[in-house]
């Protein structure tokens, strides 16, 4: 009796297992992005899906633990990096798909403060005045974002002095958590997300100038898996589009010139 | 290999929270515990629920309603920071209160069943025998439990070391003061410094094996007591 029960319940597990080995059809593709681009990919996947009738499957996260599961073989089709280095990397070692990467979007990043105590001006001299406890970044070793932040805070002399009040989150959409929820007084974050029209983010915002830190040139590359894979190709050609071109830049993005 | 940039403070940090964690839930637990162990108290079996939860619970919604208390919004956070100036979250002390809700279950429950059998019987007696309640504990309680203390804070101390869910949530990653050592193993995979995150992760694995492996010969060798 309990021998059958057991053998009823693993040929249930069986089958749930083969069916979703089998649900992984041709023409979906699976799509890697950093999680700064989550919003807007989730606007284009909606297009991409009405005008071609393929199926996305998005997984989002920072850039460094995608890049580090793709490493892995991850079974992902693209990449939709927050910088060019990994998809750089990728390219060279032969898992990314050679000729297929491209910028697709140009980040802005944005100090923000959602308390209107705190007034932040153009030139970030207001930070000398300490009158805030946390300051939020992404963590520079793993988020290009924080790498910004991190440049940007050296090149106005503010880095050593703020050691103390800095915490990292562990992607940009940590970052800007710890802020909305009240745990840290601001932080830089990439301006696409304060377009998040969910959230009607209120404060300060000081959108931070484009030659104060490196570019942050967000690529896309094909991985070896996609090779064949037609809705992976046609996915990124559909990045490319002016349309969404355009929508990407409507999200608080720059594109490449 | 890079060993230089092998940076040892989140080992002392992670020592430091564990140690502080289990002294403060040896405390609190104890009476707790007594109590859940002999209380006949109908919303006992809340109580004890409620102990069980963070065994149940993933890390991310203890870590999510953390994030909201402890800030200088919250209610534990909001109070904390009018006394001190500080908030809780992405602080050591912060840490300290998310890892004794955390590990709170792994001390209480084996001090319970201890407890429980134990009886009450050995306290009553040393109470006819005109031992103040503190004497009794620690002469005939305490002696007779050594066993569910023993248990308790290695499992406390061992599972403090392995959080990471919660203190990723509250702890903003501040060397020297919430950046512990699961935290530091997620970075290096992060950005491939797999050496590094290699030595720790083996170093964890190690330590948790020879505490655990501890806690079960000495279990094994201690006298069992029969009420």
């Amino acid at each position: 009796m309990g021998s059958l029960k057991s053998k009823w319940v693993f040929g249930l597990g069986l089958s749930f297992f083969l069916f979703h080995m089998s649900s992984a059809s041709a023409n979906e593709v699976r799509v890697a992005v950093a999680s700064n681009f989550l919003l807007p990919l989730k606007e284009i996947t909606r297009n991409f899906k009405e005008s071609t009738s393929n199926d996305v499957v998005v997984i989002s996260g920072s850039t460094g633990k995608l890049f580090a599961q793709i490493k892995q073989g991850a079974p992902f089709d693209i990449l939709l990096a927050a910088d060019s280095v990994r998809p750089e990397i990728l390219e060279k070692e032969g898992i990314g798909v050679l000729g297929t990467r491209f910028t697709y979007a140009v980040g802005r990043l944005a100090l923000w403060s959602a308390d209107s105590r705190f007034v932040i001006k153009n030139d970030l001299q207001f930070l000398n005045q300490k009158n805030f406890r946390y300051l939020a970044i992404a963590n520079p070793k793993t988020a290009p974002y924080g790498k910004a932040a991190k440049q940007v805070l050296r090149k106005k002399g503010f880095w050593k002095k703020l050691q103390n009040r800095l915490v990292r989150g562990e992607n940009i959409s940590q970052t800007l958590q710890f802020v909305v929820t009240g745990n840290a007084d601001m932080g830089f974050i990439a301006l696409s997300q304060l377009k998040n029209e969910r959230m009607t983010l209120g404060g300060h915002t000081f959108t931070i100038p484009n030659d104060w830190h490196d570019p942050i040139r967000q690529q896309a590359i094909l991985l070896k898996r996609a090779k064949s894979n037609p809705a992976a190709f046609q996915f990124l050609e559909f990045l490319k589009s002016n349309s969404i071109q355009n929508l990407i830049e409507s999200f608080g993005y720059s594109l490449e010139k | 290999m890079n060993l230089n940039s092998l940076d040892l403070g989140p080992v002392w940090l992670t020592l430091q929270l564990a140690a502080v964690t289990v002294v403060i839930l040896i405390t609190i637990g104890t009476p707790l515990a007594w109590w859940l162990a002999h209380s006949r108290a109908k919303f006992k079996v809340a109580v004890e629920a409620v102990v069980a939860l963070p065994l149940v619970l993933p890390p991310t919604v203890l870590g999510f309603y953390l994030l909201i208390l402890l800030g200088p919004n919250g209610w534990i956070g909001g109070p904390v920071q009018a006394l001190t100036g500080s908030p809780l979250s992405f602080t050591f002390s912060g840490l300290v209160f998310a890892s004794t809700l955390y590990s709170l279950p792994f001390v209480v429950q084996p001090l319970q069943s201890n407890f429980e059998s134990l009886g009450k019987i050995p306290l009553e007696t040393a109470a006819s025998l005109g031992a103040s309640r503190w004497d009794a504990f620690f002469s005939v309680i305490f002696p007779q439990c050594r066993r569910g203390y023993l248990t308790a804070t290695v499992l406390g101390f061992a599972h403090t070391l392995g959080e990471f869910g919660v203190v990723l949530m509250v702890g903003g990653n501040i060397p020297g003061k919430t950046k512990v050592i699961s935290i530091e193993i997620y970075d290096r995979v992060e950005v491939m410094e797999f050496a590094q995150a290699h030595i720790l992760s083996a170093g964890l694995l190690a330590f948790s094996f020879l505490v655990l492996l501890m806690v079960y010969s000495f279990n094994k060798k201690l006298p069992v007591h029969v009420s």
